[in-house]
């Protein structure tokens, strides 16, 4: 049975097809055959959101995840990060939360907070 | 009154990217004017990753992406003042902002570039039968006081549209803790980007009702219960086909319109996009005033934005430094058949790069079909597309020696092929 996705990992969102022995048609680039095998076996998704912050210029600090997680993980992640709060300053690229539920993966700040 | 050889309305992506690419081209004497208190504009709140494929070969966050070009103007010392509002433009060019500081001030300009983004389209502009509770708010506006401020404006959320923006926010809501009950789209298909529809509902188990819109708001001062209604191809909601869901907030997300009173204002031409009509350098009708990014027209990537707002930034600084010439002879650029707008609205041939950018969108989506470029009813160019959609904007590069110059029309349609 062949399976039809999406690719989710650049705007062009290529329409994939994808068959038992996970070949895939439909890519406009390598990236997109690499999505539907890792889709198709263990999906991921990087985690965006925010932490609390205290600052002068903003109440919030935007935090990513630097890497994918498996896409299972990504409410127990959530609890992590409404748990966490920083004091600024924060650079662009620090890590805020190292490890974050046992994925190997750290959450890393994405905008430099001077106070 | 200051004096300024450019000055910019709007420091977001278009914003910096034009200064810079003035900059690069000999300008020194810039002037950006911000209105809000950072650098950036929308993609401040845009905490989502995927900017930047294109540009940087990298997926960002819309702040990641915004500092790369904050440290980009700021290497070159290009000024910009935040906090400071433009509330008109003379047609001598001369630029009235106001501040906290200054007060009002009037800066007499050689070229401008608008790049003041869009706005969204709100309650009014639908008009949605019934009360008219709190917990009716735009997808931009619980975006921005969610990623800015950290404050969630509901528990249990409706979405009226599929735009990017909703989509986003349903997923941003998700995890937050909201229930979203889901999309109504009024078009029997999505206006967001497919990636969104997978990554931000799919993921979410959200369901995408489209043919759908809400057809009632019930609440007393705060928002209770809404009502959406399947409709027929006139729009019309279709009675006995109502679904019920109670929320504490219905989000907006209904389209997005150039923000650019001030150059109609000022009498700039328009064009179908609701932007000021352009020529391919991205010149207005009123000579040395600039039009960028999504005051312009919408854009859904910031790549294409960016791309777009250089050219805007080198031709104000050929303009200032007198190397951008103006010719009586213009090719007319229309949208035919099936499409909803060509940028530019203008060709000027004599001033024009070997290749020349179309930017369109289709009205519908469409499969198995052609795209024609005619000039003077001549068929110049035809590309086939297998599927193409109104929610992602399409470029095609013409190359000039296809064009003779003179008085023409060019123009772009679509046509479906017939099955075989
Ligand atoms: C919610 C959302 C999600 C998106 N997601 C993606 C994505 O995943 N990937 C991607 O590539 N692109 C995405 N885009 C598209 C892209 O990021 C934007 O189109 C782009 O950033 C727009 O840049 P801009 O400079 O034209 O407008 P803006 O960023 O809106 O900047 C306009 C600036 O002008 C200022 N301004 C307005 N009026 C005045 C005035 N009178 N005086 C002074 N200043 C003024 C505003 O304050 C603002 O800072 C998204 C857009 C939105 C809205
Ligand atoms: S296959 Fe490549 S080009 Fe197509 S959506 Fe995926 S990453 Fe983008």
């Amino acid at each position: 049975m062949n399976k039809e996705l999406i690719c989710i990992v650049c705007p062009n969102g290529c329409r994939l097809t994808v068959d038992e022995n996970l070949n895939v048609i439909g890519n406009k680039c390598p990236r997109g055959a690499t999505y539907a095998k890792q889709e198709l076996t263990n999906p991921t998704r990087v985690l965006t959101s925010t932490v609390k912050i205290e600052s002068k210029e903003l109440g919030v600090l935007p935090v990513k995840t630097a890497n994918p997680i498996p896409k299972g993980k990504l409410f127990d992640a959530m609890k992590v990060v409404n748990s966490i709060k920083v004091k600024a300053p924060v650079e662009l690229g620090q890590v805020i939360y190292k490890d974050i539920c046992g994925t190997g993966v750290d959450l890393v700040a994405c905008r430099t907070i001077k106070e | 009154m200051l004096n300024k050889d450019l000055v910019i309305i709007g420091g977001g992506s278009a914003g910096m990217a034009a200064a810079c690419s003035a900059y690069d081209n000999g300008l020194r004497d810039i002037l950006i004017l911000e209105k809000g208190p950072f650098l950036g504009g929308i993609l401040n709140q845009c905490i989502h990753n995927g900017f930047g494929l294109e540009y940087f070969k990298e997926e960002l966050t819309g702040p990641e992406f915004l500092t790369r070009f904050v440290k980009e103007t700021e290497k070159r010392g290009i000024e910009y003042k935040l906090n400071s509002f433009v509330t008109g433009i003379s047609p001598d060019k001369v630029v009235t902002y106001t501040n906290g500081e200054e007060g009002y001030v009037e800066v007499k300009a050689k070229a401008i570039v608008m790049a003041a983004g869009c706005y969204e389209r709100n309650a009014g502009a639908i008009g949605i039968p019934g009360d008219r509770p709190a917990g009716v708010i735009t997808a931009g506006q619980a975006q921005l006081y969610l990623n800015e401020y950290g404050y969630m404006v509901g528990k249990r959320v409706f979405i009226l549209g599929s735009g990017d923006i909703g989509l986003i926010m349903a997923r941003r809501m998700s995890l937050e803790g909201a229930k979203v009950l889901g999309v109504a789209e009024i078009m029997p298909y999505s206006n967001g980007l497919n990636r969104n529809i997978v990554q931000c509902l799919q993921d979410y188990d959200i369901p995408l009702y489209l043919s759908h819109t809400v057809s009632k708001v019930v609440g007393k001062g705060k928002l209770e219960r809404i009502e959406i209604s399947k409709v027929d191809e006139k729009m019309q909601a279709i009675p006995d086909t109502e679904i019920s869901f109670d929320v504490d907030t219905l989000l907006l997300s209904i389209g997005l319109i150039p923000n650019n009173a001030l150059l109609d204002n000022m009498g700039a031409a328009k064009s179908s996009t609701r932007g000021s009509s352009v020529n391919e350098h991205m010149e207005t009708s009123i000579e040395g005033v600039f039009s960028c990014g999504n005051v312009l027209h919408v854009h859904d990537l910031v790549d294409k934005v960016v791309q777009e707002a250089a050219v805007a930034g080198k031709s104000a600084a050929l303009y200032v430094q007198g190397k951008l010439p103006t010719h009586e002879e213009v090719i007319n650029c229309v949208n035919g058949e099936g499409i909803g707008y060509v940028v530019p609205s203008r060709i000027d041939l004599d001033n024009a790069e070997d290749n020349i950018e179309l930017k369109f969108r289709v009205r519908k989506p469409t499969k198995n079909c052609d795209i024609y470029v005619e000039y003077n009813g001549e068929v110049i160019k035809k590309a086939y597309k297998n599927v193409i959609i109104p929610s992602e904007m399409e470029i095609m590069k013409l190359p000039k020696n296809l064009l003779v110059s003179g008085n023409g029309t060019l123009s772009v349609s679509l046509k479906v092929r017939e099955a075989k």
